[in-house]
């Protein structure tokens, strides 16, 4: 076949390399979307509510930054504090005396306090203070002058929850050990503490030189020791510290300035603000659904326009360029909108928060948030636009004659897959962003990805075996709700997908938090210890005992407790394991204090996983101590292992003759070391003693009773912690519901948009059927049976995966038995249902209330 | 006279199911520059196929299509695209306009592309001679059938196309507004000095051209000369 020959004049005469004209794209895209804007803002609201969580958080995190800053010094009230658990020998006094120019001295402690109007008793933790701590900020009380007048006499700053909690007044008594004090002024609030930490250990202040006249403070208990310190000229703390943090070391006292307090409190807010932006990313996800399947249906409808543009002349490159600005610009109004949103929102994260902060917490603009939120939208936006954008590279202007929209190529196309990759890149660098560990970020990355495909794959089988399921002889309109689900147009995907995503993803919280409370209450219910009394002196033990069945109590339990520190692990001390790089034993295993009981038999939340339970010593050998499993690996020893410990002086060589695995969240006395009987028999202890009251009343008694003859005895009432916990878990509910409200609103708008969508994809054979004579009837029943399986099998799958996400928390992540109470679930199942139901009807309301000619007409 | 369009051994094959389908077979002929041709044929004989690969909406399965001596199948789809903006105008037989512009805009769309200079006065010029210059700034759903084909000649001739396609340009209009525009098709065209290619049905229409090109089952039967001139 002869070959053309190409006519070099008329090649030049064509301008094959026309450049790229960015104004007229951007006329184009303008004029393009003039009937859709409506439309594609619907689409683009899916992601405003993400968007606004996280400038809401990210504003918070900012502010919290600044405030931080500004008020670290009155958060630890003073330049410098050194604390420990021991009291200082005569040189470490020496040297703490003379560090600063001014100097307070604190000792805290839990005990019980009484109050005698009220007759009530309260375990609480005691502060007793000597000097002008806090140097920054002030013990806020009621009346003001009393967080200094208190230190003048026999008086007690006591915490508001209690006085309320007690019905107490300003100049009422309290009994804290064998002591009266009276009560100078409310306390409200005392430097660093936060409203859930008073409601957990209210604070009760007393002068510390009377803390030896209540007879509280004895060998073994357990006593903070605080020195605070204030340079008053312009002192370098950090030299002061390096230069003294050996003795600190060799004295087991640990140090905190204004400066480690501003890192350590950023950081524990940096998780909080951290966990907060997931929970809202979530929901940016969620909306991001939304956008990739709103911009699918729109490129689709606009097939015939951009056939029509190719034909005309306009490149592929250049139609592309134009949705895409459509895209970015319509993104950039959507995260503005957030971005605005968001800013508004932030207000209301204090007041949320308010009780997990030791701050005050000031709300302003933080524009760096808004840039932020604003950039990450419009990438968003993009990332998820491009999907469906790129398709528009494929249409043939051959679509002006005959339209075939091909999608065989399309999901052939290498850039579809680039996308799917930028996708998951995106997701796994924010998430590691937000959490800063690439495993969290990847175990994240992976939980969306299997909740995504589960819920794809469950709506690919429900559109291929729905159409084999369709029996003829059933009614017309059972046929037609059923076949809605798998004819060309269907939204089974895209509403599977986003509304199974934000059921899973609020189910699963919701069955957490159950289970925890669970746990707990599970723990407390039945004739098991709900009231644990501490500090027992071994004089006091029979006769405490004997109190508690006199009040017909049982004890259920009473263990002796001998604290000691561990010198050293198969030879090697502290000094000797930080120096050995190959040794991996923890140095805090060699600072804490270890609280060990003895006796010569396991308990039922025992059990031996290695070695023999060895019950009594024997005389001349190495004491046989069973330890357990944690601890052996955090010391790294095994069976037949040496440890020194030093019991209050006298150092006792041991071996390890057992491992053990403890059941924690059983509430009963649980040990990591048990040694056997006949050796610390005559060591220095204290007593536990557990019991079951079966009322409040009775507890509220016996409790009375217990500190009138007993003061030192501190009790531990689980009915108290249970209800201290269940507030807890309330308050941190609370916040996880509100951010997760993000993820619900942004749902429920996919759910709207793409129900809106289908709308437009129904409406043309809705009036049809209308026009054929059906009735309002028919279609409302057929759209309601659409919306019926559409919402029961996506709200079933995303509790199906929420149930198996909780499994897999609490087996790996919180360790305990599942369990799931199902009527709650049950009555989320039909919530969700039923919203999409209504959804769906009121979507459709238009087709339903008007004449099929005035439909006809206004989509014409 | 100069050919403007040269077609030589054109098969075009479709996969379906599984076989082979041919759309249009060895089919070869010319065209001069300035004339009006006519492709008449019965349904699914291959004509709108054979306009589509004259104009370069698609590629051939096999042949030769040249359009001002430039094989269309050596260029990428972009460069089609810029060859039809240069040198091609399209009418349609449900007109193609974009619902989203004006009729002003839509007419202007052409020279936009190209990047030419007070484009504005001359697509009211054409809507002027089209008899619409008082609906420049509707919408097309606020046109009639007759009305848009007519902004749709108007958007066909703002490039000065070397040669304008047409597909069944009367197939959606009553016969009273038909007439009107193949009337306005012929007068533009003779004042233009623009070759037509048209795909028809209408013996009648095709009566009205120079040539008539006869497609059955995708082969070329009759070439015939009308006595126009």
């Amino acid at each position: 076949m002869k070959k053309p020959v190409m006519n070099k004049l008329l090649m030049d005469d064509v301008d094959f390399k026309r450049k790229i004209n960015i104004p007229w794209l951007f006329k184009m895209a303008v004029r393009d979307s003039r009937r859709n804007r409506s439309r594609l803002l619907l689409f683009i609201s899916s992601i405003i509510f993400g968007i606004a969580a996280l400038v809401a958080i990210y504003s918070f995190r900012y502010n919290i930054q600044n405030d931080i800053n500004s008020q670290a010094a009155t958060l630890i009230g003073a330049d410098l504090a050194i604390t420990g658990n021991k009291d200082p020998d005569v040189q470490f006094k020496a040297l703490l005396d003379s560090l600063g120019d001014d100097r307070s001295e604190q000792r805290s402690f839990a005990s019980m306090i009484y109050f005698p109007k009220s007759q009530g008793t309260r375990l609480v933790q005691v502060r007793a203070l000597e000097g002008k701590f806090p140097y920054y900020g002030q013990l806020e009380t009621n009346p003001s002058q009393a967080g200094n007048t208190f230190k003048m006499g026999k008086y007690a700053l006591v915490d508001k929850t209690l006085m309320l909690q007690y019905n107490a007044k300003v100049n009422d008594s309290i009994k804290i050990g064998n002591t009266t004090f009276l009560i100078k002024g409310v306390l409200n609030n005392a430097p660093g503490q936060t409203g859930l930490s008073a409601g957990i250990a209210p604070i009760v202040y007393i002068p510390l030189r009377y803390l030896h006249e209540t007879g509280l403070v004895k060998v073994g208990s357990r006593v903070n020791y605080s020195y605070f310190f204030k340079y008053n000229k312009q002192t370098d703390i950090d030299k002061i510290v390096k230069k003294i943090n050996p003795h600190l070391d060799s004295a087991d006292f640990n140090y905190e300035t204004i400066e480690t307090r501003k890192e350590n409190t950023g950081r524990s807010f940096a998780d909080l603000s951290r966990f907060l932006s997931l929970v809202g990313f979530v929901a940016l996800l969620l909306g991001c659904v939304g956008v990739a399947s709103a911009i699918n249906i729109y490129i689709r409808e606009k097939v015939a326009s951009i056939a029509i543009l190719r034909c005309i002349g306009v490149k592929a490159s250049e139609a592309f360029l134009i949705y895409l600005i459509q895209i970015i610009g319509i993104g950039l109004i959507g995260s503005i909108a957030g971005a605005l949103l968001g800013t508004a929102v932030q207000h209301l994260l204090p007041l949320v928060l308010k009780d997990f902060l030791p701050i005050t917490i000031s709300v302003n603009i933080s524009w760096i948030a808004v840039i932020q939120g604003v950039i990450l939208g419009v990438i968003i936006s993009v990332l998820f636009g491009l999907l469906p954008l790129i398709s528009i590279r494929n249409i043939s202007p051959l679509n002006t004659l005959r339209l075939s929209f091909e999608e065989s190529s399309i999901s052939r196309d290498p850039l579809r897959w680039f996308v799917y990759f930028l996708v998951l890149v995106f997701i796994l660098s924010f998430s590691y962003m937000q959490l800063g560990d690439w495993t969290a970020a990847t175990v994240f990355t992976i939980g969306i990805m299997i909740a995504f495909l589960v819920l794809t794959a469950i709506a690919y089988l429900l559109i291929r075996f729905t159409r084999l399921l369709i029996m003829s002889s059933w009614s017309y309109i059972w046929r037609q709700g059923f076949a809605n689900l798998y004819r060309p147009n269907n939204q089974t995907i895209i509403l599977t997908v986003s509304i199974g995503l934000s059921t899973a993803f609020i189910c699963t919280l919701f069955l957490i938090q159950q289970l925890l409370i669970g746990q707990v209450t599970l723990s407390a219910s039945g004739n098991q210890s709900n009231m644990i009394l501490f500090d027992i002196q071994t004089k006091q033990e029979k006769a405490l005992a004997d109190l508690t069945r006199k009040q017909g109590l049982p004890i259920l339990s009473q263990v002796p407790i001998i604290t000691m520190r561990l010198e050293k692990v198969n030879g090697k001390t502290a000094a000797d394991a930080k120096k050995d790089s190959t040794s991996h034993i923890s140095q805090r295993a060699f600072s804490y204090e270890y609280r060990v009981t003895y006796r010569d038999t396991l308990t039922a939340s025992e059990q031996i996983t290695a070695g023999k339970f060895e019950g009594v010593a024997t005389t001349g050998k190495d004491i046989p101590v069973s330890i357990e499993e944690r601890f052996a690996e955090r010391v790294k020893v095994k069976v037949g292992d040496h440890l020194l410990f030093n019991v209050q002086g006298v150092m006792m060589p041991a071996i390890v003759s057992s491992i053990r695995k403890v059941n924690w969240n059983k509430i009963s006395t649980n040990f990591q070391i048990v040694f056997p009987t006949g050796v610390l028999e005559d060591a220095p202890q204290f007593h536990i003693l557990l019991t079951h009251v079966p009322s409040n009343e009775v507890s509220a008694q016996y409790q009375r009773a217990v500190v009138k003859q007993f003061p030192n005895v501190s009790i531990i009432d689980l009915g108290l912690v249970l209800s201290v916990l269940d507030d807890l878990l309330d308050k941190i509910g609370y916040v996880i519901k509100f951010m997760s409200g993000f993820s619900i609103i942004t749902g429920i708008i996919v759910l709207i948009s793409s129900v809106r969508i289908s709308k437009y994809q129904r409406i043309q054979e809705s009036v049809l059927l209308r026009t054929l004579g059906a009735s309002r009837k028919q279609i409302f029943a057929i759209t309601s049976l659409e919306y019926l399986f559409l919402g029961a099998l996506s709200a079933l799958t995303g509790i199906v995966i929420a149930i198996a996400s909780s499994w897999f928390l609490a087996k790996y992540r919180f360790n305990m038995p599942y369990s799931i109470n199902f009527m709650p679930v049950a009555v989320l199942f039909l919530i969700i249902t039923s919203l999409t139901i209504i959804i769906g009807l009121l979507n459709s309301r238009g087709i339903l209330n008007k004449p099929p000619l005035e439909v006809l007409r206004s989509n014409a | 006279m100069e050919n403007i369009l040269k077609i030589s051994n054109l098969n075009k094959t479709y996969k379906s199911a599984g076989h082979i389908l041919t759309v249009l077979d060895d089919i070869s002929f010319t065209v001069t520059a300035g004339s009006t041709n006519a492709i008449v044929g019965p349904s699914g004989s291959g004509k709108t196929t054979l306009l589509g690969l004259c104009a370069g909406l698609d590629s051939a399965t096999d042949g030769i299509v040249e359009l001002k001596d430039i094989n269309l199948g050596s260029l990428t789809e972009d460069k089609r695209a810029q060859m039809r903006n240069k040198h091609v105008g399209f009418i349609f037989q449900n007109f193609q306009l974009l619902p989203t512009l004006t009729a002003l805009e839509n007419v202007m769309v052409p020279l936009e592309l190209r990047g030419e200079k007070n484009i504005n006065a001359r697509a009211i010029d054409l809507l002027d001679k089209v008899g619409l210059a008082d609906r420049s700034h509707h919408y097309p759903a606020q046109l009639s059938g007759g009305e848009q084909q007519r902004v749709s000649l108007a958007r066909a001739f703002s490039n000065s196309p070397s040669i304008l396609f047409a597909d069944e340009p009367t197939g959606n209009l009553d016969a009273e507004t038909s007439e009107k525009v193949i009337k306005l098709i012929f007068d533009l065209n003779k004042e233009a000095g623009t070759t037509l290619v048209l795909v028809t049905h209408d013996l009648d229409l095709a009566a009205k051209t120079n040539r008539i090109l006869k497609i059955k089952g995708g082969k070329l039967i009759s070439d015939e000369k009308t006595g126009n001139e």
